[in-house]
């Protein structure tokens, strides 16, 4: 993870924000992936995710309300309407390609009886796309969705609104693993 | 591996009383990861989440509180076209871009105020130059819900203090830092803001709620309280109240009539949300957590009692309404029909999965000031079993017109009656 943050520095350095909305976006693709699919590690894949849910998340950490340090520093000065428009904007990148092996099939066994019990579908749709502020988890990257899930149960990462922190209150570490096992893997 | 600290004050953003926790701690991301997958500690739901005795059924899953959009919705986006109100009258927008706009007050000089609930600001909108504008008058402030204006003073109710600004008009541009009143309050992020009216005693009066869906509150909750204008002189005036979020006065019988909040997760059509009067002040006690809506005891706290213990509300406004600002309409521009009747906002509910309320009714009163009838006014907010915006407070303006804000848009509307297109 220091490999990570080291990587994500390096962004930041390279690509400082520029004044206008749209090269706001190359410093956001430079991590997160030009195609709508991230490469780096725990750094989420941002194609096809519902703009409701980037402006919400690049508020929040605008905010500091969600706590990422290379986010708040991306997201720092940026008005309203430079969010918006970097919301829109990223909205229109591709969706990400799923992990594309087989699979284990007891443990996709095991999360689709998990989604099936806790209704994760409901909120994030039935092919996991997300609908307004609900993100997409299809063919998300396996590490962040682990990493979210955890953050989502231990309240580090406190989220918009309460769903989630009431949804992951009774699941244990490997029920996430499970989740995000299976996620990774949805087109 | 430490965990990052939780801090206590959390940070409230969505629905009813969403509770979302705060972080102090280092960030994450230069934390060393776990060696192999351990259990992640449990966090307990915060204290007083509105998830907390949420049913394990399928349509209860569903239901969450509903969160606005973290910004105002541009003017340019806002679409009235789908909203409905009796012939003669027209609804426009009167200004975009006020973050989370809740209560509605004015200036003898003519300033809107509005307040804002989960945002941190109060903004003024005034006309300069025939140009009407919308500033940010305060921020950093915390759930900065309650305010009202007396003899040019703004009094502001914040979560746990009341704080005061005399001569705020004349100090619009550059508004010195409110002078705390009254700070006695209890913390609880559940229902925690406040909603602050003045009497015609010249007191001001305020709700504390209960700090919770359903439990049973401390002595210090679930009651209205008043104080006198330097903060002096506290007393309980009302007990047994879940949570107010709209008060105002018969301008008649000179009553305190107030809205209230009724718990949830007991059934998608009930218990009702309640108009209430206060008759007997420092008397009445309203029932919760005993009894709701006045005609049924709790299915595990009202064992024991009877409704008939209780002040009866006079008027039940619908199961998980949430009705928010009330006022009684005593202008002249409206229709004679309307003088006297009590104009509410319905915030709209979220407990329930056919969503209703996000609108206006009209309680039209007796000559006793009991209830006689409701009717809609305002209606259209719900689309596709989707908010497009949800009224949440009300102002008869000074110009005779009615203003209505939207915390979910971030917008506050203006309703005017026309009496030459009412007789077409």
């Amino acid at each position: 993870m220091r490999a990570v943050f080291a990587a994500a520095a390096v962004c930041l350095m390279a690509l400082p924000i520029t004044a206008k909305a749209q090269e706001k976006l190359a410093p956001c693709l430079a991590c997160h992936g030009e195609n709508g699919q991230s490469a780096a590690p725990e750094v989420p894949s941002l194609g096809a995710q519902p703009k409701d849910y980037l402006l919400t998340q690049i508020y929040l950490f605008r905010e500091k309300m969600r706590k990422v340090e290379v986010m708040n520093e991306m997201t720092k000065g940026l008005t309203d309407d430079d969010l918006r428009a970097m919301s829109e904007g990223l909205a229109k990148l591709p969706a990400p390609a799923p992990v594309s092996d087989a699979g284990d099939a007891a443990r996709i066994e095991r999360a689709k009886a998990l989604v099936a019990a806790h209704r994760c579908n409901f909120c994030h749709a039935p092919t996991f796309a997300g609908q307004d502020q609900v993100p997409r988890l299809a063919a998300q990257r396996e590490d962040y969705l682990l990493k979210s899930l955890r953050a989502y149960k231990s309240a580090e990462r406190p989220g918009y609104d309460p769903a989630m922190a009431s949804v992951v209150e009774p699941l244990r570490d490997q029920d996430f693993a499970d989740l995000a096992y299976y996620l990774a893997r949805q087109p | 591996m430490t965990l990052p600290s939780v801090s206590t004050r959390t940070l409230l953003l969505a629905g009813t009383f969403a509770a979302v926790i705060g972080i102090a701690g280092p960030v994450s991301a230069q934390q060393p990861p776990p060696a192999a997958p351990v259990a992640a500690p449990a966090a307990p739901l915060p204290p007083g989440s509105p998830m907390i005795g949420r049913p394990e059924s399928e349509g209860a899953m569903k239901l969450a509180p509903v969160a606005p959009p973290v910004l105002p919705v541009p003017g340019d986006k806002l679409d009235l076209s789908k909203l409905k109100l009796p012939k003669g009258f027209k609804i426009e927008l009167y200004a975009a871009g006020v973050d989370n706009a809740r209560t509605l007050r004015q200036g003898d000089k003519g300033t809107i105020f509005v307040s804002s609930r989960i945002k941190d600001k109060i903004h003024a909108i005034v006309e300069k130059d025939g140009k009407r504008q919308v500033k940010v008058l305060y921020s950093g402030l915390y759930r900065p819900n309650g305010i009202v204006l007396h003899d040019g003073t703004l009094y502001i109710a914040e979560l746990s203090q009341v704080s005061k600004v005399d001569k705020i008009e004349d100090v619009l541009d550059n508004p010195p830092k409110p002078t705390v009143i009254y700070s006695d309050l209890p913390k609880d992020e559940a229902h925690g803001w406040k909603y602050l009216t003045i009497g015609p005693d010249n007191k001001l009066y305020f709700q504390v709620g209960a700090p919770c869906n359903i439990c049973m509150p401390s002595p210090a909750h679930a009651q209205i309280r008043r104080i006198n204008l330097d903060g002096s002189g506290m007393e309980v005036v009302a007990r047994g109240i879940r949570q107010i979020v709209g008060m105002d006065w018969n301008p008649v019988t000179k009553q305190l009539y107030f809205t209230e909040n009724s718990r949830d997760w007991l059934s998608e059509d009930l218990p009702n949300d309640k108009l209430n009067r206060l008759a007997n002040p420092g008397k009445d006690n309203f029932g919760f957590p005993y009894c709701h809506q006045g005609d049924f005891a709790d299915q595990e706290l009202g064992w024991g009692h009877s409704c008939d213990e209780f002040t009866k509300p006079i008027a039940l406004l619908g199961p998980h309404v949430a009705p928010l600002g009330m006022r009684f309409y005593t202008g002249t521009t409206f229709p004679e029909k309307y003088k006297n009747a009590i104009f509410i906002a319905r915030h709209g509910s979220w407990n329930r999965s056919k969503k209703i309320g996000g609108d206006i009714v009209v309680v039209n009163l007796n000559p006793d000031g009991t209830f006689k009838s409701m009717e809609p006014f305002l209606t259209g907010f719900i689309q596709n079993n989707n908010y497009v915006g949800r009224p949440a407070d009300i102002l008869f303006a000074k110009d005779g017109s009615m203003l209505v804000s939207d915390d979910y848009a971030g917008a506050v509307y203006r309703v005017t009656y026309d009496p030459r297109v009412a007789s077409d």
